[in-house]
């Protein structure tokens, strides 16, 4: 967007977006780029942390749906941007990974996965919308790289991305420090994703985490669940007029009874 | 109903300054590190000087997508070409390949590339391909949005034959002037100084880069004698 040469808001573009919406131009759909995903480089290794919040416009579509995809057993990456672009290229990418160890007998290296993401996403011109922090130790050591739609990348000791990036990146800058043990590196990572969970509206639910080092991966689902569904303490209230049946709330049945010798279906 | 509309969204940009500068027995390059998109700094401490092989970098500025791929094209072109020629490419070959992708492809890539180094026929060289595909060799080259406001310091500043601790100040002091000049670039200051003797890569940090007038820090400041405004407004 240009800036407006004097000083105030330029209404030109409202004029004609109203004039093009009379003539039965349908508005563009909101994009959806709600989350928010860090990573950082630590003692021993990579933490990559996503909040759980996915979005349809200004509707939370899934409350707890996962951000840290599976490249490698070494090698997570984090997904911001619309969700299928996210799973389908971190799904293709760790195909092709499993492939090329087959075919060379081991280990994937984070810069393979890198150099199959970035190659993809700048053959389609930031069109396919997927913003990603891809972390992993390999054989040369921990690496951390952020991906964009358009096919650049970056190599960092400490990374975000999403809407609330700003909000997460705020605190790894003032409490980032080298060479941090494994549980200052997680509550870090916790707190970043956390300042994204409550102060931007496009991220929130909870906090997964996964911890890579040499030889050995944690994925720690739901490490911190700030945002429980909670029910009224004295049940539900009801107006005079309501036939009230039932006060009492019953969780559902686990089981389904399954009746031996049953009538087989008849009309 | 509101939009979640962000400057993040915005490609990833490389509002940039970069220098290359020859001297007498080599080639010093340089640049700022920040990376943006939109008004977000996505990356303060970017390296925009790239190695295409082991005697010639180049400086990327314009979009981090197109000028991280150019490069990469470019160093496994010269890979090759290493392997068939024998002996280690020279700096005209490595502009002109950079050349060529960028003026083939001129409407569908954004970048400006400076392209800088050391062979044993032509010694330091400094080759520019600007937006659109142009190769021109200089003898010194600036690029990217900060290079605006270097034009007139380099015709004061340049000389002919400077000795490599000349060109390296040189460098930094430009690099430093654009910084604080344009919003785009910021950061710290990296140089790639290339000789027959190999690569040296250096790194300024922001508080050993020089203060320019406006930026230094005030010295006996009425601020420091005057109590605090008071927050009520004025009524007269």
């Amino acid at each position: 967007m240009e800036v407006p040469q004097k000083g105030g808001f330029s209404f030109d573009l409202c004029r004609r977006n109203e004039m093009l919406v009379s003539k039965g131009l349908r508005s563009p759909s909101f994009l959806k780029t709600g989350t928010t995903i860090v990573g950082l480089i630590f003692q021993d290794g990579v933490i990559l942390g996503a909040d759980t919040r996915a979005t349809e416009g200004p509707i939370v579509a899934d409350k707890n749906c996962e951000k840290i995809h599976y490249m490698a057993p070494n090698i997570y990456c984090c997904g911001a941007g619309t969700a299928a672009d996210t799973e389908a290229v971190t799904d293709m990418v760790s195909s092709q990974l499993k492939l090329h160890r087959y075919h060379t007998g081991r280990e994937s290296r984070v810069v393979t996965a890198l150099t199959l993401l970035k190659s993809h996403l700048f053959s389609y011109q930031g069109y396919v919308s997927a913003a990603l922090v891809l972390g992993g130790v390999d054989v040369t050591g921990p690496h951390l790289h952020t991906i964009y739609p358009h096919g650049s990348t970056d190599t960092l000791p400490y990374a975000t991305m999403g809407s609330g990036s700003l909000a997460a990146m705020a605190i790894f800058e003032s409490k980032y420090r080298e060479g941090m043990s494994r549980d200052e590196g997680i509550k870090l990572v916790a707190e970043a994703i956390l300042s994204g969970v409550f102060n931007d509206l496009g991220s929130g639910s909870n906090v997964d985490i996964c911890v890579i080092t040499k030889g050995n991966t944690e994925y720690l689902r739901n490490h911190l669940s700030p945002n429980p569904r909670t029910y009224p303490q004295k049940g539900y209230t009801f107006s005079k007029k309501t036939e009230v049946l039932l006060t009492k709330i019953t969780p559902l049945r686990e089981i389904v009874p399954v009746i031996e010798g049953g009538d087989a279906m008849e009309e | 109903m509101y939009r979640l509309s962000l400057d993040v969204e915005q490609p990833h940009s490389m509002g940039t300054t970069i220098i290359g500068v020859t001297y007498n027995g080599g080639v010093v390059l340089g640049a700022d590190s920040r990376t943006s998109t939109g008004m977000y700094v996505a990356n303060r401490a970017s390296d925009k000087i790239t190695q295409l092989t082991d005697n010639v970098y180049v400086c990327r500025s314009g979009s981090a997508a197109d000028s991280q791929v150019v490069s990469d094209y470019v160093r496994y072109f010269l890979h090759q070409h290493t392997i068939q020629l024998g002996q280690p490419a020279t700096v005209k070959v490595a502009a002109s390949l950079v050349r060529q992708l960028a003026y083939n492809n001129k409407a569908m890539l954004q970048t400006g590339m400076i392209v800088g180094g050391w062979d044993k026929y032509e010694g330091g060289k400094i080759y520019g391909v600007p937006l659109g595909g142009t190769l021109l060799e200089q003898p010194f080259a600036i690029g990217g949005s900060g290079s605006s406001y270097l034009y007139g310091f380099f015709d004061q500043a340049w000389r002919e034959g400077m000795s490599q601790e000349e060109a390296e100040k040189l460098v930094v002091t430009a690099v430093s002037l654009a910084i604080a000049r344009d919003g785009a670039s910021g950061g710290v200051v990296r140089t790639v100084t290339i000789n027959k003797d190999g690569v040296n890569r250096k790194f300024y940090p922001g508080d050993t880069l020089p203060l320019w007038h406006e930026e230094m820090d005030a010295v006996n400041s009425l601020l420091d004698i005057v109590p605090a405004a008071s927050p009520e407004p004025m009524i007269s």
